[in-house]
């Protein structure tokens, strides 16, 4: 199961209509939500992931189970892809990959969304989704040096932000993060 | 004004009289980058209906005012969408493809090739949406089917029509690119399946082989359709001489280019057996015979009604793939950048050995897109 904010039933609908649908239940998401939309039309699968490439939305994946096609889909935020990056402490992705490639310790945390996550994420990298930070950073330790990534760079900002207000010293953002991973990834899929 | 429907079988009329014809594709980009609908007189563009949801005033200046436009999608239901929303903006002659690109590829279109000598015809029957081309030769109430296309119930009905009983029913190779009807039309109209035996190895059902040396007679008179034994595409590959006039040459040579030996997976080995076909086993032939391959892979190669044909001597003037001297560069050409392998081809394969047996539905999916069973030089 992977989380979602909210379930379209779209089955036995032939195209244009599981699109349709997925317009209209994208406009009543915030940014940032997960949409899981269930549909049994095969054709569906490129055509979500088109109309998510021409709209500016993240396709997240798709998994079959039995004659059901699942597309997960996530609200974009116009501000996401903004460079506005605060925290000062941050580390490229191919900086971040020399360190995974040399030392196996290394402590990532991962705060996009579980769907996100669920994926294409990095191997070993600890899930909390952004929203979940306030109530679960103690999970993490304060003595490890923690590399905070999201997809572009920005909410991993905010999670960096949070974590040294609440006494994490050692905390780096990656930028620009999982939008541009090129190294190991890991995902069920 | 009203949204009509157009059947794949007129849209095939107009792409064969060269008919002007605009066509508004709506499915995915990369739907519509693999396979689409050509013609000398069609013009197309690509939006796909994802991006038309919100309506198709972004659109519209793309669009010819006074001219026909087809509404084209993968199985119709996006097309109609668009293709009202384009009525309700003004636009006059709007169609849509009834049945999608699914129809498309369905469609035979039966086109008389010629008489034979004693009486009786032969016909090609063009696959258009996905450049298959089968054959029925008749006479006298008799018929023989050569790489019969899936939808069987098109030569059932064209042989009543006709008076005609399917007597034998051919294979020229095991196809890797459209499943085969063979085994079905044979079995409905109880006549005999023959495949050529090498390339029947793993077949799980029952059949007659294919050898060269035992000819058919179709009809009662001397209609006569012998094998000729012509590996290259595949290891049993047979090409079929009919009433000493026309070279059935299946997946060998082409009008406009020549076989592909890799869709077995083995190219190296195969590359050798299709220069001998090609350079010394149909150059015995008599150049006078009118080749009629199992695909076209370009409009261009639609004649006069649709046809697709040439003659042999013909052939080995201006087919490129005919005309490579040197045998390593003839090898690299079939083996080195070839196209993309045509889609689900090994699935395809397995189904025409028996060894699957997909629902129709998936059959249809399995079929999608072009042939691509041709190297061009």
């Amino acid at each position: 199961m992977i989380k979602t904010d909210k379930v379209l039933d779209a089955k036995g609908l032939a195209c244009p209509m599981p699109i349709v649908k997925t317009k209209k239940a994208m406009t009543e998401l915030s940014a940032g939500q997960v949409l899981e939309v269930q549909a049994t039309d095969k054709g569906s699968k490129a055509d979500i992931a088109g109309w998510a490439k021409n709209t500016g939305h993240q396709y997240l994946g798709t998994v079959e189970e039995g004659d059901v096609l699942k597309h997960y889909l996530r609200k974009s935020n116009p501000e996401e892809t903004k460079e506005e990056s605060k925290y000062p402490h941050v580390i490229s992705n191919d900086e971040l990959k020399k360190k995974l490639e040399d030392n196996e310790g290394i402590v990532v945390l991962d705060v996009r969304e579980p769907a996100e996550f669920a994926f294409n994420r990095i191997k070993g990298a600890i899930s909390i989704p952004l929203g979940e930070m306030e109530e679960r950073y103690t999970e993490l330790n304060k003595d490890d040096q923690i590399y905070v990534v999201c997809r572009t760079g920005n909410r991993s900002d905010m999670a960096a932000h949070l974590l040294s207000e609440k006494g994490y010293n050692n905390v780096v953002n990656v930028v620009p993060g999982m939008s541009e991973w090129d190294g190991e990834t890991t995902g069920n899929n | 004004m009203s949204l009509k429907p157009l059947t794949a079988k007129e849209v095939t009329t107009k792409v064969i009289n060269k008919e002007p014809l605009f066509i508004l594709d709506v499915r995915n980009e990369s739907d519509f980058s693999d396979w689409k609908i050509e013609g000398e007189s069609v013009k197309s563009i690509n939006v796909p209906y994802f991006d038309l949801i919100d309506g198709v005033e972004g659109i519209v200046d793309q669009l010819p005012k006074d001219e026909n436009i087809l509404v084209v999608c993968a199985k119709e239901g996006s097309s109609k969408f668009v293709g009202e929303q384009l009525v309700e903006a003004g636009f006059g002659q709007v169609s849509y493809l009834s049945g999608g690109m699914k129809a498309w590829s369905e469609h035979l279109e039966p086109v008389k090739i010629g008489d034979l000598k004693d009486g009786g015809s032969i016909y090609q029957f063009v696959r258009i949406g996905k450049g298959c081309l089968s054959y029925m030769i008749a006479s006298n109430g008799e018929a023989l089917v050569v790489d019969t296309a899936r939808m069987t119930d098109v030569y059932e009905k064209f042989a009543s029509e006709q008076n005609l009983t399917i007597k034998y029913v051919v294979d020229t190779h095991l196809h890797a690119d459209h499943i085969s009807g063979g085994r079905k039309l044979a079995e409905s109209t109880g006549g005999a399946y023959y495949l050529p035996p090498k390339d029947a190895g793993e077949v799980t059902f029952e059949h007659e082989e294919l050898i060269e040396g035992n000819n058919f007679v179709v009809g009662n008179t001397t209609v006569e359709v012998q094998p000729i034994y012509s590996p290259g595409h595949t290891i049993g590959s047979t090409s079929l001489i009919v009433d000493g006039s026309y070279l059935l040459t299946g997946d060998i040579l082409f009008v406009e280019s020549i076989g592909r030996p890799d869709l077995a997976g083995k190219a190296g080995d195969w590359a050798d057996d299709l220069r001998e076909t090609l350079y010394s086993k149909y150059k015995n032939l008599s150049m006078d015979l009118i080749v009629l391959p199992a695909h076209f892979s370009q409009v261009s190669e639609l004649g006069e009604n649709g046809q697709v044909k040439a003659e042999l001597g013909e052939l080995y003037k201006k087919n490129e793939g005919l005309n490579i001297s040197d045998a390593e560069r003839f090898n690299k050409t079939v083996s080195e950048n070839l196209p993309p392998q045509p889609n689900a081809y090994q699935e395809i394969r397995q189904t025409n050995m028996g060894k699957i047996d997909p629902e129709e539905e998936e059959q249809r999916e399995m079929e999608i897109g072009p042939n691509r069973c041709a190297v061009h030089g």
